[in-house]
């Protein structure tokens, strides 16, 4: 029964966020703050929950995000630019040597298929290495990644390091928020198969896993290229929202950004990491604003506040919840109704039952 | 002789550069070494020394800056330390390096709040940075007196880390964290040493680096730090023989690079260069024999 | 209670955010700058003409009624990726036109987002020419790169009798790499040579870049780069003892340059878009605001050097002013319409719009010197394209 109404619950959730959402659209102008950190906060919520299947479900440490993002904002880019936009583009390498177009969709499924080829082929020497070996050469295969896509050889694909637009965007929150929800949807589904079982086996204890005849290559393989895969949607969702992008944006910050929005939502946690990625973006490029400009109360000028502050009281946040509340929001459960319900019950007599 | 005389300051800015990304990398291996910790913040604590410079310089006389900056910049290293990673002693070794971003990010924007996004022009420290003729070449005095100061602290390094009580702390530390502590080696003290020793090589490190590189931004840190520990992984971590060398071989492989012309990948190839020997012999050029990386 | 905390700290903000408050008759000019990454100098630069501009013409009067001017100013942190949010931010605040940016990179990111909120914008000194190509919300005041590289290149060739140039460009800037391929161009049809070099971002180190430019006998190298860089590649070239000039777009014209620049043996030359001099009154004016306070002091770099960029906001201040003057209103859209007409003679110059893309009809660039011992520039020529 439980599960059944669960679902029940959770498709109402789903429903009254959309209902939310287009409420919201109606209401406000369409480049509203709100809006736009929805739709930011939508694109990476996938970036969050990808990255959270290779670090937090199969325990592999990954720092290549941002590289397969860019893998996957550049291929959207490339190849959505409608061909007569192509010369203004491409203006310094005579409108490029791709003289077709595909349809937006079409340019999202290639942006993941993109990352996926290159993470395929980034796995096959990386996945024999382990942990903190592992985390920097994936980070030094991203930036190998970004400084190819920045050569000016292949200029003529990719714009040199010079930035890619004029290709079609979206304009309705709907959209990022929907592609968002079903490539969550699968990975939701994929960890709850047997391979996800499987994942969770090789994070806690390889040997036994291998023991168990999980064959370990075979699924680490198989989870960084699914990881990698959203990545790179999530890549080519970023893409849209921006309306511009430039290989020099996807830095190696990028991808500590993303590991730390996993790491606040808790490691293991789908739900954890898309409420997280939801606050993560309002706190830094919107309720924090206000520190950055002088304010005065009364005739009580605010100490400190200047350009900058902002960042600051962030990062000190940042490293209060890493340090203190070390499991992140979730920690590795899941957002349900039963569990709020849990959780108020708790709230009252949390001192007593304190296990 | 004409082709020396070419690539001669490729080869000066290289073992240059190299020297610095040395005596940051003895920080990242030594850390590493003993607690299995990328320190991502070395490089940032590396980048707040140069600003401590900075603003020492606008008040006080260099003699009086310089010390001060070598001071505070082992307090900052102590105080990492035990505010962001002792707390996290027990806990999974992924916590640490999330804990390690953290103190990154934070010493990032700290220094963007501080410099207001301004680059901060580096003093001009007298003698390192006069300009002197080496054949061909003309460069700054720091070209010639950071490789030597590096293998002079080099050396001294390992004097005491071979011959002294803490030093053999140290060495027991990195063998075997629990065993040395069931043996009664303090190992937090051990461990603040270790830190201590980190700080003050960046720290000095950050003199000869922005001496010659005169600017300082809040990201200034990152690159070198990412590099040298690169060069750590590269000798063999937990080697600082094997850091230095690592450091001194991508200080001159980047220039080269650079002067062939690769401009865009100067910063890729240090990388390849990492993927090419964890792959290939994942312990390092003098890394000790079995550790957990393959 | 982490949570409760939490929600307490979000109903916090939405207040505050409500509060702000909203006196009548003001009308709200936006300055998308940045003051913090890459561009961080030269955008407050150019922020402190508009802030100056500000407290000289604190009012202006649109149809009739008397409006205070409130800048409300939003860092775009000098990157394409914080530039949407940024302008969306501004968006939000109800501005009737918007001031800005410097660095054409984030210009570029930010221009969908204003042209959706149907904010017209007016470029201060983003001088890729793909800025303004194909929209009709985003104008400037100030020439465009081709231009600007065509006359560096004449430069070169006439005044040094250059045959071979050095470019160096950085890697993934728009602005940096525009304006190198414009002077390439223009440098390669009259007749010259030229080897290109990028460097990528974070880039400390550039011995061998000018070990380069020396080996392969440049006789000019041409750096646009941000002052960040440029203040690295002086050095390095002082150092290394180059005895060639080394030549700059208006970037470099800032005193951050001049004090980079200060006692060595180089020789930098820069186009730009005003002469500290040409005009008495104004530089007077600014020197004393911004002498009188502190921040504005260090915003400036320490000194009260009047950089090309900080006159340009000043003269966009105004051109925005005539343009809600012409609108008879503050909507954002009857702006945009009046813009395409407005007229005005600034500091810097006429400045008008061409009627396709919005850009400014400019055909002067001024060409300095920077004096390595007053640390001031020096008047060289005034250039044109022919």
């Amino acid at each position: 029964m439980g599960k059944k109404r669960n679902m029940i619950l959770g498709a109402l959730l789903l429903l009254a966020a959309i209902l939310a959402i287009v409420i919201l659209e109606k209401q406000l102008p369409p480049t509203h703050i709100a809006l736009m950190v929805l739709k930011k906060g939508c694109i990476y919520s996938l970036v969050a929950v990808s990255m959270n299947l290779l670090n937090g479900f199969t325990g592999l440490f990954s720092l290549g995000q941002a590289g397969f993002m860019l893998v996957g904002a550049y291929a959207y880019a490339v190849l959505t630019i409608p061909v007569e936009a192509r010369g203004s583009v491409y203006m310094y390498f005579d409108g490029g040597i791709i003289n077709f177009s595909v349809p937006m969709l079409v340019g999202l499924l290639a942006s993941g298929l993109a990352a996926l080829l290159f993470a395929w082929l980034i796995g096959l020497p990386v996945l024999r290495l382990k942990s903190d070996y592992l985390a920097i050469a994936t980070l030094g295969f991203a930036e190998i990644i970004r400084a190819f896509f920045q050569w000016d050889k292949l200029g003529v694909i990719t714009n040199g390091s010079n930035m890619l637009r004029k290709y079609p965007t979206f304009n309705s929150t709907l959209f990022p928020f929907i592609a968002s929800a079903i490539c969550i949807g699968i990975i939701v589904l994929m960890i709850h198969s047997s391979y996800g079982r499987a994942f969770r086996a090789i994070r806690d204890d390889e040997v036994a896993a291998e023991a168990m005849g999980i064959n370990l290559a075979k699924h680490k393989r198989m989870s960084f290229c699914v990881s990698s895969f959203f990545a790179g949607i999530g890549g080519g969702l970023l893409a849209m929202y921006q309306g511009s992008i430039q290989a020099a944006a996807f830095k190696s910050a990028m991808t500590y950004e993303i590991l730390l929005i996993v790491v606040i939502g808790g490691l293991g946690s789908v739900t954890g990491s898309c409420i997280a990625s939801f606050l993560f973006i309002a706190s830094s490029e919107w309720w924090l604003r206000f520190l950055d400009s002088e304010m005065t109360i009364g005739n009580f000028k605010v100490p400190f506040l200047r350009a900058g502050f902002r960042k600051v009281v962030f990062s000190v946040i940042i490293m209060l919840i890493v340090l203190f509340a070390r499991k992140g929001i979730m920690g590795d459960h899941e957002f349900s109704i039963d569990g709020i319900c849990r959780f108020f019950r708790n709230l009252g007599k949390k001192k007593e039952v304190k296990s | 002789m004409d082709f020396i005389n070419k690539n001669l300051p490729y080869l000066l800015a290289g073992i240059s550069v190299g020297g610095q990304y040395a005596l940051i990398a003895i920080g990242y291996t030594m850390v590493y070494g003993i607690l299995r910790l990328i320190n991502f913040a070395h490089g940032d604590i590396f980048m707040v020394a140069a600003l401590v410079t900075v603003y020492a310089t606008t008040t006080m006389p260099l003699y009086v800056s310089i010390p001060l900056t070598l001071i505070v910049t082992v307090v900052l290293g102590l105080a990492v330390e035990r505010v962001a990673y002792k707390p996290l002693r027990n806990a999974p070794r992924m916590s640490v390096m999330i804990s390690a971003i953290g103190v990154s990010y934070l010493l990032q924007n700290l220094a963007l709040y501080v410099t207001g996004g301004l680059a901060q022009t580096y003093p001009a420290i007298p003698f390192i940075s006069d300009t002197i003729q080496i054949g061909s070449a003309t460069t700054k005095m720091v070209t010639v007196v950071t490789p030597i100061l590096t293998i002079i602290l080099v050396f001294a390094l390992m004097q005491l880390i071979n011959h002294t009580k803490i030093g053999m702390g140290m060495r027991a530390a990195a063998n075997d964290f629990e065993t040395s502590r069931l043996m009664g080696i303090k190992v937090d003290n051990v461990i603040s040493m270790t830190f201590l020793i980190g700080s003050l090589l960046a720290a000095i490190g950050s003199v000869l680096y922005f001496t010659n590189y005169a600017s300082v931004v809040p990201t200034s840190g990152a690159m070198p730090g990412l590099k040298a520990f690169v060069a750590a992984v590269f000798g063999g971590i937990g080697s600082i023989p094997g850091a230095v060398i690592g450091a001194f071989i991508i200080g001159i492989c980047e220039n080269i690079i650079k002067g062939l012309g690769w401009t865009t990948f100067s910063d890729a190839f240090t990388f390849a260069l990492l993927i090419v020997i964890l792959i290939v012999k994942p312990t390092g050029l003098f890394g000790e024999g079995a550790t957990d990386k393959v | 209670m982490k949570k409760l905390a939490a929600l307490a700290l979000c109903a916090t903000m939405c207040f505050a955010g409500a509060m702000s408050v909203s006196a009548e008759d003001v009308v709200k000019i936006g300055v998308f700058e940045p003051a913090s990454g890459d561009n961080g100098a030269g955008g407050k630069q150019e922020t402190l003409g508009i802030q100056y501009a500000n407290s000289v013409a604190p009012t202006v009067e649109i149809g009739g009624t008397e409006y205070t001017v409130q800048l409300e100013i939003v860092d775009n942190e000098s990157s394409s990726e914080k530039a949407p949010t940024a302008a969306a931010d501004l968006a939000g605040r109800g501005v009737s036109i918007v001031l800005g940016t410097y660095g054409s990179d984030a210009a570029m990111a930010a221009s969908d987002t204003f042209a959706q909120a149907g904010v017209p914008v007016l470029g201060v000194t983003c001088t890729n020419p793909q800025v303004t190509e194909g929209n009709t919300h985003y104008f400037r005041i100030c020439f465009l790169d081709p231009f600007q590289g065509t006359v560096l290149a004449n430069f070169a060739a006439d005044q040094f009798g250059a045959k071979k140039a050095y470019v160096l460009t950085k890697l993934g800037n728009d602005y940096s790499g525009g304006l190198g391929y414009y002077f390439t161009e223009a440098f390669e049809a009259l007749g010259g040579e030229v080897i290109s070099d990028q460097f990528p971002e974070g880039n400390a180190d550039f011995t061998s870049y000018i070990t380069t430019a020396v080996n392969e006998g440049a006789d000019v190298i041409f750096a646009p780069t941000s002052t960040e860089a440029a203040q690295l590649i002086i050095d390095t070239a002082a150092s290394q003892g180059v005895t060639v000039p080394l030549l700059a777009g208006d970037t470099w014209d800032s005193n951050v340059i001049l004090n980079a620049a200060e006692g060595k043996d180089v020789q930098i030359y820069v186009t730009t878009f005003y002469q500290e001099g040409g005009n008495e009154e104004f530089d007077n004016g600014i020197k004393e605001w911004i002498n009188a306070d502190d921040t504005n002091l260090a915003n400036n770099g320490g000194d009260d050097t009047v950089a090309a960029v900080t006159a340009m906001g000043y003269d966009a201040y105004f051109t925005a002013l005539e343009a809600l003057k012409n609108a008879g209103s503050t909507d954002p859209a009857a702006v945009n319409e009046a813009l395409w007409d407005t007229t005005y003679t600034g500091v810097t110059g006429e400045i008008a719009f061409e009627s396709e893309n919005g850009d400014a009809i400019r055909d002067t660039a001024y060409v300095k010197q920077a004096n390595t011992e007053t640390v001031a520039w020096d008047f060289v020529a005034e250039q044109g394209v022919n």
